[in-house]
Protein backbone atom coordinates (compact mmCIF):
# COMPACT_ATOMS: atom_id res chain seq x y z
CA UNK A 1 0.00 0.00 0.00
CA UNK A 2 1.56 3.51 -1.21
CA UNK A 3 -0.76 5.80 0.20
CA UNK A 4 -0.34 7.17 3.85
CA UNK A 5 -3.75 8.02 4.51
CA UNK A 6 -6.94 8.65 2.60
CA UNK A 7 -6.48 12.12 2.06
CA UNK A 8 -3.09 11.48 0.44
CA UNK A 9 -5.29 9.34 -1.63
CA UNK A 10 -7.61 11.75 -2.74
CA UNK A 11 -5.05 14.49 -3.24
CA UNK A 12 -3.11 12.38 -5.79
CA UNK A 13 0.09 14.63 -5.07
CA UNK A 14 -1.82 17.58 -5.70
CA UNK A 15 -3.07 16.68 -9.19
CA UNK A 16 -6.63 15.09 -7.26
CA UNK A 17 -8.61 17.15 -9.74
CA UNK A 18 -7.20 16.43 -12.99
CA UNK A 19 -7.03 12.27 -11.65
CA UNK A 20 -10.52 12.50 -9.99
CA UNK A 21 -11.84 14.41 -13.15
CA UNK A 22 -10.79 11.96 -15.35
CA UNK A 23 -12.10 9.27 -13.62
CA UNK A 24 -15.16 10.72 -12.80
CA UNK A 25 -16.44 12.09 -16.11
CA UNK A 26 -15.44 8.63 -17.33
CA UNK A 27 -17.90 6.32 -15.07
CA UNK A 28 -20.49 9.06 -15.24
CA UNK A 29 -20.54 8.64 -18.46
CA UNK A 30 -20.73 4.81 -18.32
CA UNK A 31 -23.66 5.01 -16.04
CA UNK A 32 -25.42 7.31 -18.21
CA UNK A 33 -25.15 5.19 -20.88
CA UNK A 34 -26.33 2.07 -18.73
CA UNK A 35 -29.21 3.97 -17.84
CA UNK A 36 -30.11 5.21 -21.19
CA UNK A 37 -29.86 1.55 -22.79
CA UNK A 38 -31.95 0.29 -20.16
CA UNK A 39 -34.28 3.22 -20.96
CA UNK A 40 -34.68 2.39 -24.44
CA UNK A 41 -35.35 -0.95 -23.53
CA UNK A 42 -38.61 -0.08 -21.70
CA UNK A 43 -39.70 2.52 -24.38
CA UNK A 44 -39.15 0.72 -27.14
CA UNK A 45 -40.81 -2.21 -25.02
CA UNK A 46 -44.33 -0.21 -24.01
CA UNK A 47 -44.77 1.46 -27.32
CA UNK A 48 -44.64 -1.29 -29.39
CA UNK A 49 -47.18 -3.02 -26.83
CA UNK A 50 -49.02 0.06 -27.59
CA UNK A 51 -48.37 -0.13 -31.09
CA UNK A 52 -49.76 -3.59 -31.12
CA UNK A 53 -52.66 -2.87 -29.54
CA UNK A 54 -53.44 -0.54 -31.89
CA UNK A 55 -52.68 -2.86 -35.07
CA UNK A 56 -55.02 -5.66 -33.86
CA UNK A 57 -54.43 -9.04 -31.48
CA UNK A 58 -52.20 -10.97 -32.62
CA UNK A 59 -49.79 -8.54 -33.93
CA UNK A 60 -50.25 -9.68 -37.75
CA UNK A 61 -52.65 -6.73 -38.74
CA UNK A 62 -50.02 -4.87 -40.29
CA UNK A 63 -51.08 -1.87 -42.33
CA UNK A 64 -54.24 -1.51 -40.20
CA UNK A 65 -53.73 2.40 -40.73
CA UNK A 66 -50.77 2.76 -38.35
CA UNK A 67 -47.97 1.47 -39.80
CA UNK A 68 -45.25 2.91 -37.34
CA UNK A 69 -45.20 2.87 -34.14
CA UNK A 70 -43.34 6.30 -34.16
CA UNK A 71 -39.85 5.99 -34.19
CA UNK A 72 -38.00 6.11 -31.36
CA UNK A 73 -35.17 8.51 -32.20
CA UNK A 74 -33.18 9.01 -29.14
CA UNK A 75 -29.19 8.64 -29.16
CA UNK A 76 -29.10 5.95 -27.21
CA UNK B 1 -39.32 -12.10 -42.82
CA UNK B 2 -37.86 -14.52 -40.28
CA UNK B 3 -34.87 -16.76 -41.89
CA UNK B 4 -35.55 -20.27 -41.61
CA UNK B 5 -32.91 -22.46 -38.93
CA UNK B 6 -29.86 -23.48 -40.88
CA UNK B 7 -28.98 -26.11 -38.33
CA UNK B 8 -26.50 -25.79 -35.78
CA UNK B 9 -23.90 -23.17 -37.90
CA UNK B 10 -22.67 -20.42 -36.65
CA UNK B 11 -24.80 -18.54 -39.00
CA UNK B 12 -27.74 -19.24 -37.62
CA UNK B 13 -27.21 -16.32 -35.05
CA UNK B 14 -27.25 -13.93 -38.40
CA UNK B 15 -30.97 -14.43 -37.85
CA UNK B 16 -32.26 -11.62 -35.96
CA UNK B 17 -34.80 -13.85 -33.87
CA UNK B 18 -31.72 -16.23 -33.22
CA UNK B 19 -29.61 -13.73 -32.22
CA UNK B 20 -31.86 -11.56 -30.00
CA UNK B 21 -31.96 -14.03 -27.18
CA UNK B 22 -28.27 -14.98 -27.89
CA UNK B 23 -27.70 -11.40 -27.18
CA UNK B 24 -29.65 -11.28 -24.12
CA UNK B 25 -28.37 -14.51 -22.29
CA UNK B 26 -25.00 -12.90 -23.16
CA UNK B 27 -24.50 -9.39 -21.96
CA UNK B 28 -25.35 -9.69 -17.97
CA UNK B 29 -21.90 -11.98 -18.17
CA UNK B 30 -19.94 -9.05 -20.26
CA UNK B 31 -21.28 -6.59 -17.88
CA UNK B 32 -20.38 -8.78 -14.54
CA UNK B 33 -17.31 -9.59 -16.30
CA UNK B 34 -16.71 -5.88 -17.29
CA UNK B 35 -17.30 -4.84 -13.31
CA UNK B 36 -14.50 -7.29 -11.88
CA UNK B 37 -12.47 -6.32 -14.51
CA UNK B 38 -12.76 -2.93 -13.42
CA UNK B 39 -12.67 -3.10 -9.81
CA UNK B 40 -9.67 -4.88 -10.33
CA UNK B 41 -7.86 -2.05 -12.68
CA UNK B 42 -8.80 0.16 -10.57
CA UNK B 43 -6.78 -1.92 -7.74
CA UNK B 44 -4.20 -2.13 -10.17
CA UNK B 45 -4.24 1.69 -11.02
CA UNK B 46 -4.69 2.74 -7.89
CA UNK B 47 -2.68 0.83 -5.53
CA UNK B 48 -0.10 -1.60 -7.01
CA UNK B 49 1.09 0.51 -9.56
CA UNK B 50 3.83 3.27 -8.36
CA UNK B 51 4.53 6.88 -8.68
CA UNK B 52 5.59 7.72 -11.97
CA UNK B 53 9.05 8.64 -11.52
CA UNK B 54 8.66 11.97 -13.58
CA UNK B 55 5.09 12.80 -13.86
CA UNK B 56 4.26 11.97 -10.05
CA UNK B 57 0.49 10.46 -9.33
CA UNK B 58 -1.18 12.37 -12.70
CA UNK B 59 -0.11 10.06 -14.69
CA UNK B 60 -2.72 7.45 -13.37
CA UNK B 61 -5.21 9.04 -15.90
CA UNK B 62 -3.35 6.79 -18.24
CA UNK B 63 -5.23 3.99 -17.01
CA UNK B 64 -8.82 5.26 -18.59
CA UNK B 65 -7.04 7.48 -21.00
CA UNK B 66 -5.17 4.73 -23.15
CA UNK B 67 -8.13 1.73 -22.95
CA UNK B 68 -10.62 4.84 -24.10
CA UNK B 69 -8.63 5.92 -26.99
CA UNK B 70 -7.47 1.98 -27.90
CA UNK B 71 -11.43 1.38 -27.88
CA UNK B 72 -12.73 4.66 -29.75
CA UNK B 73 -10.32 3.35 -32.83
CA UNK B 74 -11.33 -0.41 -32.34
CA UNK B 75 -15.04 0.11 -32.12
CA UNK B 76 -14.81 2.14 -35.50
CA UNK B 77 -13.14 -0.86 -37.56
CA UNK B 78 -15.82 -3.50 -35.87
CA UNK B 79 -18.33 -0.72 -37.30
CA UNK B 80 -17.04 -0.72 -40.92
CA UNK B 81 -16.02 -4.14 -40.34
CA UNK B 82 -20.56 -5.52 -39.96
CA UNK B 83 -20.74 -2.01 -42.44
CA UNK B 84 -18.72 -4.66 -44.90
CA UNK B 85 -20.62 -7.73 -43.96
CA UNK B 86 -23.95 -6.09 -44.57
CA UNK B 87 -23.06 -4.72 -47.56
CA UNK B 88 -21.90 -7.31 -49.10
CA UNK B 89 -23.64 -10.36 -47.44
CA UNK B 90 -26.75 -8.21 -46.99
CA UNK B 91 -27.62 -9.05 -43.42
CA UNK B 92 -29.86 -6.86 -41.55
CA UNK B 93 -28.18 -8.02 -38.40
CA UNK B 94 -24.46 -6.76 -39.24
CA UNK B 95 -25.83 -3.15 -39.86
CA UNK B 96 -27.60 -2.88 -36.53
CA UNK B 97 -24.17 -3.88 -34.83
CA UNK B 98 -22.71 -1.09 -36.10
CA UNK B 99 -25.30 1.31 -35.48
CA UNK B 100 -25.55 -0.04 -31.69
CA UNK B 101 -21.76 0.77 -31.38
CA UNK B 102 -21.40 3.98 -33.11
CA UNK B 103 -22.78 5.87 -29.58
CA UNK B 104 -20.40 3.82 -27.16
CA UNK B 105 -17.40 4.34 -29.59
CA UNK B 106 -18.45 8.09 -29.55
CA UNK B 107 -18.38 7.29 -25.79
CA UNK B 108 -14.83 6.55 -25.75
CA UNK B 109 -13.61 9.72 -27.79
CA UNK B 110 -15.07 11.82 -26.16
CA UNK B 111 -13.70 9.60 -22.71
CA UNK B 112 -10.06 9.94 -24.47
CA UNK B 113 -10.56 13.47 -25.25
CA UNK B 114 -11.33 14.91 -21.88
CA UNK B 115 -9.13 12.79 -19.92
CA UNK B 116 -6.26 14.00 -22.76
CA UNK B 117 -7.08 17.46 -21.56
CA UNK B 118 -6.78 16.92 -18.07
CA UNK B 119 -4.02 15.18 -18.38
CA UNK B 120 -2.13 17.64 -20.22
CA UNK B 121 -3.02 20.51 -18.46
CA UNK B 122 -0.78 19.42 -15.52
CA UNK B 123 1.86 17.62 -17.75
CA UNK B 124 2.56 20.04 -20.64
CA UNK B 125 0.50 23.11 -19.40
CA UNK B 126 -2.32 23.34 -21.49
CA UNK B 127 -5.19 21.36 -21.56
CA UNK B 128 -5.48 20.81 -25.76
CA UNK B 129 -2.56 21.21 -28.24
CA UNK B 130 -2.58 20.38 -31.63
CA UNK B 131 -0.50 16.61 -31.00
CA UNK B 132 -1.19 14.37 -33.51
CA UNK B 133 -3.06 12.13 -31.58
CA UNK B 134 -5.36 14.47 -29.82
CA UNK B 135 -6.33 16.04 -33.41
CA UNK B 136 -6.95 12.57 -35.02
CA UNK B 137 -9.01 11.64 -32.13
CA UNK B 138 -11.22 14.43 -32.53
CA UNK B 139 -12.02 14.25 -36.00
CA UNK B 140 -12.45 10.45 -35.02
CA UNK B 141 -14.97 11.96 -32.73
CA UNK B 142 -17.03 13.83 -35.81
CA UNK B 143 -16.99 10.91 -37.92
CA UNK B 144 -18.70 9.03 -35.77
CA UNK B 145 -20.97 11.88 -34.79
CA UNK B 146 -21.76 11.82 -39.02
CA UNK B 147 -22.31 8.55 -38.56
CA UNK B 148 -24.78 8.97 -35.95
CA UNK B 149 -26.74 12.14 -37.54
CA UNK B 150 -27.18 10.29 -41.29
CA UNK B 151 -28.36 7.16 -40.19
CA UNK B 152 -30.92 9.21 -37.74
CA UNK B 153 -31.83 11.43 -40.35
CA UNK B 154 -32.79 8.81 -42.47
CA UNK B 155 -36.00 7.71 -42.10
CA UNK B 156 -36.53 4.88 -44.24
CA UNK B 157 -34.45 2.09 -42.61
CA UNK B 158 -33.22 0.22 -45.78
CA UNK B 159 -31.84 3.13 -46.99
CA UNK B 160 -30.33 4.22 -43.14
CA UNK B 161 -28.62 0.81 -42.88
CA UNK B 162 -26.93 1.16 -46.52
CA UNK B 163 -25.87 5.02 -46.20
CA UNK B 164 -24.62 4.32 -42.98
CA UNK B 165 -22.22 1.58 -44.03
CA UNK B 166 -21.16 3.34 -46.93
CA UNK B 167 -20.36 6.66 -44.83
CA UNK B 168 -18.30 4.19 -42.77
CA UNK B 169 -16.71 2.77 -44.71
CA UNK B 170 -15.43 5.62 -46.24
CA UNK B 171 -14.41 7.10 -42.99
CA UNK B 172 -12.54 3.66 -42.38
CA UNK B 173 -10.36 4.10 -45.39
CA UNK B 174 -10.27 7.57 -44.58
CA UNK B 175 -8.42 7.42 -41.05
CA UNK B 176 -5.00 6.07 -41.09
CA UNK B 177 -5.27 9.07 -44.21
CA UNK B 178 -6.38 11.65 -41.47
CA UNK B 179 -4.08 10.18 -38.70
CA UNK B 180 -0.83 10.26 -41.00
CA UNK B 181 -2.09 13.64 -42.71
CA UNK B 182 -2.11 15.03 -39.13
CA UNK B 183 1.12 13.93 -38.13
CA UNK B 184 2.84 15.39 -41.29
CA UNK B 185 1.05 18.88 -40.26
CA UNK B 186 2.30 18.59 -36.57
CA UNK B 187 5.54 17.76 -37.01
CA UNK B 188 6.07 20.54 -39.35
CA UNK B 189 3.90 23.14 -37.70
CA UNK B 190 4.87 22.29 -33.44
CA UNK B 191 8.77 20.78 -33.61
CA UNK B 192 9.12 18.23 -30.96
CA UNK B 193 7.52 20.74 -28.48
CA UNK B 194 5.42 17.87 -26.91
CA UNK B 195 5.95 14.21 -27.55
CA UNK B 196 3.28 11.88 -26.46
CA UNK B 197 5.17 8.97 -29.02
CA UNK B 198 7.79 8.79 -26.54
CA UNK B 199 6.24 6.19 -23.36
CA UNK B 200 8.66 6.66 -20.37
CA UNK B 201 9.53 2.83 -19.48
CA UNK B 202 7.06 1.51 -18.36
CA UNK B 203 6.44 -0.75 -14.71
CA UNK B 204 4.99 -3.82 -15.30
CA UNK B 205 2.38 -3.07 -12.93
CA UNK B 206 1.63 0.10 -14.97
CA UNK B 207 1.11 -1.90 -17.71
CA UNK B 208 -0.78 -4.74 -16.11
CA UNK B 209 -3.29 -1.83 -14.79
CA UNK B 210 -3.96 -0.64 -18.06
CA UNK B 211 -4.35 -3.90 -20.14
CA UNK B 212 -6.67 -5.47 -17.65
CA UNK B 213 -8.80 -1.78 -17.60
CA UNK B 214 -8.53 -2.57 -21.75
CA UNK B 215 -10.28 -5.77 -21.17
CA UNK B 216 -12.89 -3.99 -18.94
CA UNK B 217 -13.65 -1.58 -21.79
CA UNK B 218 -14.13 -4.43 -24.02
CA UNK B 219 -16.81 -6.14 -21.69
CA UNK B 220 -18.29 -3.21 -20.95
CA UNK B 221 -18.65 -2.37 -24.89
CA UNK B 222 -20.09 -5.56 -25.52
CA UNK B 223 -22.37 -6.15 -22.81
CA UNK B 224 -23.59 -2.56 -23.73
CA UNK B 225 -23.85 -3.17 -27.39
CA UNK B 226 -25.80 -6.41 -26.96
CA UNK B 227 -28.03 -4.51 -24.70
CA UNK B 228 -29.08 -2.07 -27.41
CA UNK B 229 -28.95 -3.93 -30.27
CA UNK B 230 -31.74 -6.02 -28.45
CA UNK B 231 -33.66 -2.80 -28.79
CA UNK B 232 -33.11 -2.19 -32.19
CA UNK B 233 -33.66 -5.58 -33.29
CA UNK B 234 -37.62 -5.31 -31.38
CA UNK B 235 -37.66 -1.91 -33.33
CA UNK B 236 -36.88 -3.58 -36.50
CA UNK B 237 -38.79 -6.40 -36.30
CA UNK B 238 -42.00 -5.70 -35.05
CA UNK B 239 -43.77 -6.93 -37.06
CA UNK B 240 -42.80 -10.75 -37.04
CA UNK B 241 -44.52 -12.91 -34.23
CA UNK B 242 -41.64 -13.82 -32.27
CA UNK B 243 -41.45 -10.15 -31.48
CA UNK B 244 -45.10 -10.17 -30.50
CA UNK B 245 -44.10 -13.20 -27.87
CA UNK B 246 -41.46 -11.44 -26.87
CA UNK B 247 -43.29 -8.34 -26.38
CA UNK B 248 -46.27 -10.58 -24.45
CA UNK B 249 -43.82 -12.18 -22.36
CA UNK B 250 -41.43 -9.11 -21.53
CA UNK B 251 -45.46 -7.45 -20.62
CA UNK B 252 -46.22 -10.11 -18.07
CA UNK B 253 -42.94 -9.96 -16.63
CA UNK B 254 -43.40 -6.25 -16.22
CA UNK B 255 -46.67 -6.88 -13.84
CA UNK B 256 -49.43 -7.96 -16.53
CA UNK B 257 -49.86 -4.44 -17.91
CA UNK B 258 -51.05 -5.08 -21.59
CA UNK C 1 -18.67 3.60 -73.40
CA UNK C 2 -17.17 7.20 -73.07
CA UNK C 3 -19.46 8.97 -75.38
CA UNK C 4 -22.01 8.68 -72.15
CA UNK C 5 -19.12 10.26 -70.34
CA UNK C 6 -18.71 13.30 -72.65
CA UNK C 7 -22.52 13.44 -73.24
CA UNK C 8 -23.36 13.54 -69.45
CA UNK C 9 -19.95 16.14 -69.24
CA UNK C 10 -21.37 17.96 -71.95
CA UNK C 11 -25.13 18.33 -70.85
CA UNK C 12 -23.66 19.02 -67.21
CA UNK C 13 -21.45 22.33 -68.65
CA UNK C 14 -24.79 23.63 -70.57
CA UNK C 15 -26.70 23.50 -67.97
CA UNK C 16 -24.30 25.20 -65.58
CA UNK C 17 -23.70 27.62 -68.75
CA UNK C 18 -27.70 28.12 -68.04
CA UNK C 19 -27.80 28.76 -64.32
CA UNK C 20 -24.26 30.99 -64.34
CA UNK C 21 -25.99 32.77 -61.49
CA UNK C 22 -25.19 29.78 -59.07
CA UNK C 23 -21.38 30.06 -60.12
CA UNK C 24 -20.98 33.39 -59.67
CA UNK C 25 -22.57 33.17 -56.28
CA UNK C 26 -19.95 30.63 -55.00
CA UNK C 27 -17.62 32.92 -56.65
CA UNK C 28 -18.75 35.73 -54.77
CA UNK C 29 -18.81 33.47 -51.57
CA UNK C 30 -15.17 32.82 -51.63
CA UNK C 31 -14.37 36.40 -52.24
CA UNK C 32 -16.40 37.27 -49.64
CA UNK C 33 -14.95 34.94 -47.00
CA UNK C 34 -11.65 35.77 -47.56
CA UNK C 35 -12.19 39.25 -47.43
CA UNK C 36 -13.48 38.76 -43.92
CA UNK C 37 -10.89 37.67 -42.96
CA UNK C 38 -9.22 41.35 -42.58
CA UNK C 39 -12.10 42.20 -40.44
CA UNK C 40 -11.81 39.82 -38.22
CA UNK C 41 -7.63 39.32 -37.39
CA UNK C 42 -6.68 42.82 -38.33
CA UNK C 43 -5.32 44.65 -40.92
CA UNK C 44 -1.65 43.94 -40.54
CA UNK C 45 0.34 43.05 -43.60
CA UNK C 46 2.38 40.87 -41.95
CA UNK C 47 0.08 39.06 -40.13
CA UNK C 48 -2.38 38.68 -43.17
CA UNK C 49 0.59 37.30 -45.24
CA UNK C 50 1.18 34.98 -42.32
CA UNK C 51 -2.34 33.69 -42.54
CA UNK C 52 -3.09 33.50 -46.73
CA UNK C 53 -2.43 30.25 -47.38
CA UNK C 54 -4.48 28.73 -44.99
CA UNK C 55 -7.47 31.62 -45.44
CA UNK C 56 -7.02 31.27 -49.22
CA UNK C 57 -7.42 27.25 -48.77
CA UNK C 58 -9.96 27.28 -45.93
CA UNK C 59 -12.54 29.63 -48.24
CA UNK C 60 -12.03 26.98 -51.23
CA UNK C 61 -13.27 23.94 -49.28
CA UNK C 62 -16.11 26.03 -47.76
CA UNK C 63 -17.06 27.42 -51.88
CA UNK C 64 -16.87 23.74 -52.26
CA UNK C 65 -18.78 22.71 -49.65
CA UNK C 66 -22.03 25.40 -50.14
CA UNK C 67 -21.94 24.09 -53.64
CA UNK C 68 -21.74 20.52 -53.03
CA UNK C 69 -25.59 19.87 -52.88
CA UNK C 70 -26.17 21.22 -56.23
CA UNK C 71 -24.44 17.95 -58.02
CA UNK C 72 -27.51 15.42 -57.79
CA UNK C 73 -29.91 17.75 -56.70
CA UNK C 74 -31.78 19.42 -59.65
CA UNK C 75 -30.96 15.67 -61.45
CA UNK C 76 -32.74 13.64 -58.27
CA UNK C 77 -35.55 15.98 -58.19
CA UNK C 78 -36.21 15.84 -62.03
CA UNK C 79 -35.88 12.13 -62.26
CA UNK C 80 -33.26 12.27 -64.29
CA UNK C 81 -30.63 10.50 -61.29
CA UNK C 82 -33.01 7.88 -61.66
CA UNK C 83 -33.39 7.33 -65.59
CA UNK C 84 -29.18 7.25 -65.24
CA UNK C 85 -29.09 4.62 -62.73
CA UNK C 86 -31.11 2.50 -64.88
CA UNK C 87 -29.61 3.26 -67.99
CA UNK C 88 -26.96 0.42 -68.93
CA UNK C 89 -24.27 3.13 -69.14
CA UNK C 90 -21.46 2.52 -66.44
CA UNK C 91 -22.76 4.58 -63.81
CA UNK C 92 -18.75 5.05 -62.36
CA UNK C 93 -18.22 7.23 -65.79
CA UNK C 94 -21.41 9.64 -65.88
CA UNK C 95 -21.06 9.72 -62.03
CA UNK C 96 -17.25 11.22 -63.32
CA UNK C 97 -18.53 13.13 -65.33
CA UNK C 98 -20.82 14.68 -63.66
CA UNK C 99 -17.84 15.45 -60.66
CA UNK C 100 -16.11 16.39 -63.43
CA UNK C 101 -18.53 19.01 -64.51
CA UNK C 102 -19.23 20.37 -61.09
CA UNK C 103 -15.70 20.81 -60.69
CA UNK C 104 -15.06 22.67 -64.06
CA UNK C 105 -18.26 24.86 -62.42
CA UNK C 106 -17.02 25.57 -59.42
CA UNK C 107 -13.02 24.64 -58.53
CA UNK C 108 -11.59 25.63 -61.58
CA UNK C 109 -13.15 29.31 -60.99
CA UNK C 110 -12.40 29.24 -57.26
CA UNK C 111 -8.74 28.71 -58.62
CA UNK C 112 -8.70 30.89 -61.31
CA UNK C 113 -9.69 33.75 -58.44
CA UNK C 114 -7.44 32.58 -55.76
CA UNK C 115 -4.47 34.21 -56.71
CA UNK C 116 -6.34 37.71 -57.09
CA UNK C 117 -6.91 36.87 -53.70
CA UNK C 118 -3.94 36.27 -53.11
CA UNK C 119 -2.46 39.86 -53.60
CA UNK C 120 -5.33 40.78 -51.42
CA UNK C 121 -3.44 39.05 -48.53
CA UNK C 122 -0.32 40.24 -49.72
CA UNK C 123 0.86 36.52 -50.37
CA UNK C 124 4.41 36.70 -51.65
CA UNK C 125 5.19 36.31 -55.20
CA UNK C 126 7.20 33.07 -55.05
CA UNK C 127 4.13 31.51 -53.51
CA UNK C 128 1.57 32.32 -56.46
CA UNK C 129 2.14 28.39 -58.39
CA UNK C 130 2.66 26.54 -55.30
CA UNK C 131 -0.93 28.11 -54.55
CA UNK C 132 -2.41 27.38 -57.63
CA UNK C 133 -0.85 24.23 -58.59
CA UNK C 134 -2.09 22.89 -54.87
CA UNK C 135 -5.50 24.15 -56.07
CA UNK C 136 -6.27 22.46 -58.80
CA UNK C 137 -4.57 19.26 -57.24
CA UNK C 138 -6.90 19.54 -54.39
CA UNK C 139 -9.87 20.72 -55.47
CA UNK C 140 -10.75 18.23 -57.61
CA UNK C 141 -10.61 15.67 -54.55
CA UNK C 142 -12.66 18.12 -52.42
CA UNK C 143 -15.86 17.54 -55.49
CA UNK C 144 -15.15 13.76 -55.07
CA UNK C 145 -15.24 13.51 -51.76
CA UNK C 146 -18.14 15.31 -51.10
CA UNK C 147 -19.81 13.61 -53.86
CA UNK C 148 -20.14 10.76 -51.59
CA UNK C 149 -21.55 12.95 -48.92
CA UNK C 150 -23.93 14.52 -51.90
CA UNK C 151 -25.05 11.18 -52.88
CA UNK C 152 -25.70 10.17 -49.08
CA UNK C 153 -27.76 13.14 -48.02
CA UNK C 154 -29.66 13.52 -51.23
CA UNK C 155 -33.35 14.63 -50.34
CA UNK C 156 -33.04 14.58 -46.44
CA UNK C 157 -34.33 17.42 -44.53
CA UNK C 158 -31.63 19.76 -42.74
CA UNK C 159 -29.21 17.76 -45.60
CA UNK C 160 -26.97 20.76 -45.88
CA UNK C 161 -25.66 20.91 -41.85
CA UNK C 162 -25.37 16.95 -42.27
CA UNK C 163 -23.01 17.29 -45.65
CA UNK C 164 -20.87 19.56 -43.66
CA UNK C 165 -20.38 17.20 -40.63
CA UNK C 166 -19.82 14.23 -42.79
CA UNK C 167 -17.56 15.78 -44.98
CA UNK C 168 -15.52 18.01 -43.05
CA UNK C 169 -13.39 15.63 -41.25
CA UNK C 170 -12.96 14.04 -44.86
CA UNK C 171 -11.92 17.12 -46.25
CA UNK C 172 -9.00 17.82 -43.43
CA UNK C 173 -5.66 15.68 -44.85
CA UNK C 174 -6.67 17.67 -48.39
CA UNK C 175 -6.54 21.23 -46.14
CA UNK C 176 -3.06 20.20 -44.67
CA UNK C 177 -1.02 19.80 -47.99
CA UNK C 178 -3.01 22.03 -49.62
CA UNK C 179 -2.51 24.92 -47.32
CA UNK C 180 0.97 23.41 -46.53
CA UNK C 181 2.20 23.24 -50.19
CA UNK C 182 2.06 27.12 -49.86
CA UNK C 183 4.13 27.27 -46.82
CA UNK C 184 6.47 24.89 -47.34
CA UNK C 185 6.89 26.77 -50.56
CA UNK C 186 7.35 30.47 -48.57
CA UNK C 187 9.55 28.87 -45.63
CA UNK C 188 11.83 27.66 -48.55
CA UNK C 189 11.47 24.03 -48.28
CA UNK C 190 9.52 23.51 -51.65
CA UNK C 191 6.29 22.35 -52.11
CA UNK C 192 7.06 19.16 -54.60
CA UNK C 193 6.83 16.63 -51.35
CA UNK C 194 3.04 18.16 -50.46
CA UNK C 195 2.10 18.24 -54.57
CA UNK C 196 3.28 14.96 -55.15
CA UNK C 197 1.06 13.89 -51.81
CA UNK C 198 -2.13 15.47 -53.56
CA UNK C 199 -1.57 14.24 -56.26
CA UNK C 200 -1.35 10.39 -55.02
CA UNK C 201 -4.58 12.06 -53.16
CA UNK C 202 -5.90 12.30 -56.20
CA UNK C 203 -5.53 9.59 -57.79
CA UNK C 204 -6.86 7.14 -54.93
CA UNK C 205 -9.76 9.52 -54.87
CA UNK C 206 -10.66 9.54 -58.53
CA UNK C 207 -9.96 5.17 -57.93
CA UNK C 208 -12.15 4.78 -55.28
CA UNK C 209 -14.86 7.91 -54.54
CA UNK C 210 -16.75 7.34 -57.87
CA UNK C 211 -17.60 3.79 -56.52
CA UNK C 212 -18.84 4.45 -53.37
CA UNK C 213 -20.42 7.43 -55.40
CA UNK C 214 -22.43 5.14 -56.90
CA UNK C 215 -23.25 2.80 -54.58
CA UNK C 216 -24.15 6.16 -52.74
CA UNK C 217 -26.53 6.88 -55.27
CA UNK C 218 -28.24 3.69 -55.55
CA UNK C 219 -28.80 3.91 -51.95
CA UNK C 220 -30.33 6.95 -52.05
CA UNK C 221 -32.64 6.88 -54.78
CA UNK C 222 -34.04 3.22 -54.49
Amino acid sequence: MQWESWSAFWNMGGAGFFVWGSYGLTFALVALELVLVFQRRKDTVNRLLRWRKAVGRNGSGVGAGKESPGESRAIP
Amino acid sequence: MSRPDRGPSILRFAAPQNFYPLAGRLAPWFAGAAALLTLAGLWLSFFVAPTDATQGEVYRVIFIHVPAAWMSMFVYLVMAFWSAVGLVMNTRLSFLMSQALAPTGAMFCVVALWTGALWGKPTWGTYWVWDARLTSQALLLFLYLGFIALTRAIEDPRRADRAGAIIALVGAVNVPVIYFSVKWWNTLHQGASVSLTKAPSMATTMLAGMLVMAVAAWAYTLAVVLWRVRSMILERERHTEWVGAELMREALRQGGRA
Amino acid sequence: MLSAFFAVLRRDLLLAWRGRADVLVTLAFFVIVVCLFPFGVGAEANLLRTIAPGVLWVAALLACLLSLHRLFAQDHADGTLEQLLLSSEPAVLWVTAKVLAFWLTTGLPVVVVAPVLGMLLDLEQGAYPALVISLVLGTPILALLGAVGAALTLGLRGGGMLLALLVLPLFVPVLIFGAGAVEAELSGTGATAHLLLLGGGLAGALALAPWACVAALRVSTE
